[in-house]
């Protein structure tokens, strides 16, 4: 597998442009750090509260019902339930950071956590079995940062096929002679030899998989506005799509693929013990899928948010440099394993599909 | 402590599934499928133009080929010609030289029949002349011999004596 | 206490993870000085390899961030 040729060409320009984007990211973490501190401090009335770099961690890396952009300003995101009476539909804003409870249409709800919401009863208690009747379906913080890459990607991509259809046959330019040794990797490096002659089949789902994991990775590396959600470290997310490699393998498996589970090359007496450890086999596969790529994407979050903390934690600015040198490491660090990843899923992808639809002579 | 590794919010699985199944199904139809046409299709046109490229230059080597050849024939043919030409030439030279040795060879023979029927007459002549010349003579001699009687009659009597009746 | 065995478990995990991933860097590293030619293809096969043994690291850990909840 060779792909030099796609961190090769430009490489001084993606250096560059990382380079600058790390240093902000740095400075940026380290300023909602303080703020996070400025906050805790002023908030408290007591003497000086003790920063927390777990909370502080945990916050960032899970999903949030507003947008945050500085300080204390964020973008309030719609909040939809689903309870047994009805939808509701209202901005997030209305509970001014779990502040306060909103009065809804069929009950009054409170933001717990940052993150929950919860049916509050008459007395002013949480009501835990109304609770578990609300669904809740919110545009949260990474479900807008999904939709952002989605749309990010329908865009860059329609203007690719347009270039395409325009110089047809001529040599590629600009954005897509960018995009076209990744597309011809995936099919070449990573479709064609793990599934075979039959690739064309799926090469769009692996297409969609690397590109959608691989940019919802680089967002999450940026630490401002349109960037921070950590998307693909969310284990909903890299559930669904590791779900949806399940089926596509298992929907797509040829008689030779559902004997070598069912009726595997053993003993007869064998198949008691064979038999559950190959179904076994047909889940843990998408499982690891799923828990590789959400482990990965989460452990880069946490160290760079750790490398960060140290500077609060030592409550010294000498500590900062030190800090800021590993984080910009991290940082360039986590930009390959963003694209090692989505490599690694789709190939492991391409693998387990080429494994069903392969045929024995 | 809030991970959400046991619980994962149903929100969150149900918009990146409709999300990403969107994003799958509208990619596939406007991006994938024309640029993975365009791509197999620059593909083959390059292939193609590989494959004609290959043509042309066997085209090329049979037609230098055949050139060779027609030259190599044509040369051949030269030599042939050349060499027929020779033979002929030879041919003629030799037939001329025969000829010639032939006519030579009846020239000095009629010379040679000339020669000896020149010779022939002359000596017939010759012979002639000695005969007419030894007639005068004897004529002359018996004149002279026969003037006397009596050596006539010792001739006749010498002759006589030789021959005897039986 | 239960958050500090919960680290050893991960610290367990990666100790493993390591030596296996290891092995099969260095023996890939090997393959490839020997036979210079089947480069890309020891390198898929070593990135799959990897990928397994990670795979089985990561469980451990998520077991161990488990504990921790």
């Amino acid at each position: 597998m060779d792909f030099r040729h796609f961190f090769d060409s430009k490489k001084i320009s993606f250096i560059a442009i990382f380079a600058v984007l790390t240093t902000f990211s740095a400075v940026q973490a380290a300023d909602t750090a303080t703020a996070d501190t400025i906050a805790a401090t002023s908030h408290g009335a007591h003497a000086e509260e003790e920063f927390e770099p777990t909370n502080m961690i945990m916050e960032h890396i899970s999903d949030a019902h507003d947008w945050h952009l500085w300080g204390h300003t964020s973008i309030p995101l719609p909040v939809i339930l689903y309870t047994d009476k009805g939808f509701e539909f209202f901005l997030s804003s209305e509970f001014h950071h779990g502040e306060h409870d909103y009065h809804g249409t069929y009950y009054n709800y409170r933001l717990v956590d940052k993150k929950k919401i919860q049916v509050v009863n008459t007395a002013g208690g949480v009501d835990e079995e109304a609770s578990k009747k609300v669904w809740d379906f919110s545009i949260t913080k990474n479900v807008a940062s999904m939709f952002l890459s989605v749309i990010l990607l329908l865009l860059v991509f329609t203007s690719v096929a347009q270039a395409y259809k325009k110089r047809g046959a001529k040599a590629p330019k600009g954005l897509q002679s960018f995009l076209e040794p990744v597309i011809l990797f995936v099919r070449d490096d990573i479709a064609r030899p793990n599934i075979g002659h039959k690739y064309a089949r799926f090469m769009p789902l692996l297409l969609t998989i690397f590109f959608f994991i691989w940019i919802n990775n680089l967002l999450g590396l940026i630490p401002i506005f349109p960037g921070a959600a950590n998307v693909t470290g969310n284990i909903a997310v890299t559930f669904v799509l590791a779900l949806i490699v399940l089926v596509v393998v298992n929907f797509s498996g040829n008689k030779y693929y559902w004997k070598h589970i069912l009726l595997p090359d053993v003993p007869w007496w064998l198949y008691p013990i064979m038999i559950p450890v190959e179904l076994v086999g047909v889940i843990s596969k998408p499982f690891a899928l799923m828990i590789r790529l959400f482990a990965n994407i989460t452990a880069g979050h946490i160290i760079i948010l750790s490398l960060i903390s140290l500077i609060f934690v030592f409550k010294s600015l000498a500590i900062a440099p030190v800090s800021l040198a590993f984080v910009l490491f991290m940082n360039v660090l986590e930009l390959l394993v963003a694209a090692l990843q989505a490599f690694i899923f789709t190939l492991l992808t391409a693998l387990f599909i080429g494994m069903a639809v392969e045929e024995h002579h | 402590m809030s991970f959400d590794i046991g619980n994962p919010s149903i929100g969150l699985v149900f918009w990146t599934f409709v999300a990403f199944l969107l994003l799958l199904l509208l990619l596939r139809k406007f991006a994938w499928k024309p640029i993975m046409e365009a791509i197999g299709e620059r593909e083959k046109s390059i292939e193609d133009a590989l494959t004609s490229a290959e043509k042309a230059k066997a085209e090329m080597a049979r037609l230098t080929n055949e050139n060779e050849q027609l030259l190599k024939a044509a040369r051949a043919e030269r030599d042939v010609i050349l060499k027929e030409a020779k033979e002929l030439k030879d041919q003629i030279v030799a037939d001329a030289k025969h000829l010639a040795q032939a006519e030579g060879a009846k020239l000095i023979e009629q010379a040679r029949k000339e020669i000896d029927d020149q010779k022939k007459r002359a000596l017939a002549e010759v012979k002639n002349q000695v005969s007419s010349l030894s007639l005068e003579i004897a004529r002359k001699v018996l004149q002279k011999e026969f003037e006397d009687e009596r050596k006539q009659e010792a001739l006749v009597s010498d002759l006589l004596k030789d021959v005897k009746l039986n | 206490m239960v958050g500090s065995i919960a680290a050893i478990g991960a610290g367990l995990a990666v100790i493993g993870a390591g030596l296996g991933i290891g092995q099969v860097g260095g023996k890939a590293m090997e393959g490839i000085a020997r036979q210079p030619e089947a480069a890309s293809k020891i390198q898929t096969a070593m990135i799959i390899a990897a990928a397994l043994i990670e795979g089985a690291a990561l469980f451990a850990i998520v077991v161990s961030l488990m504990g921790l909840q």
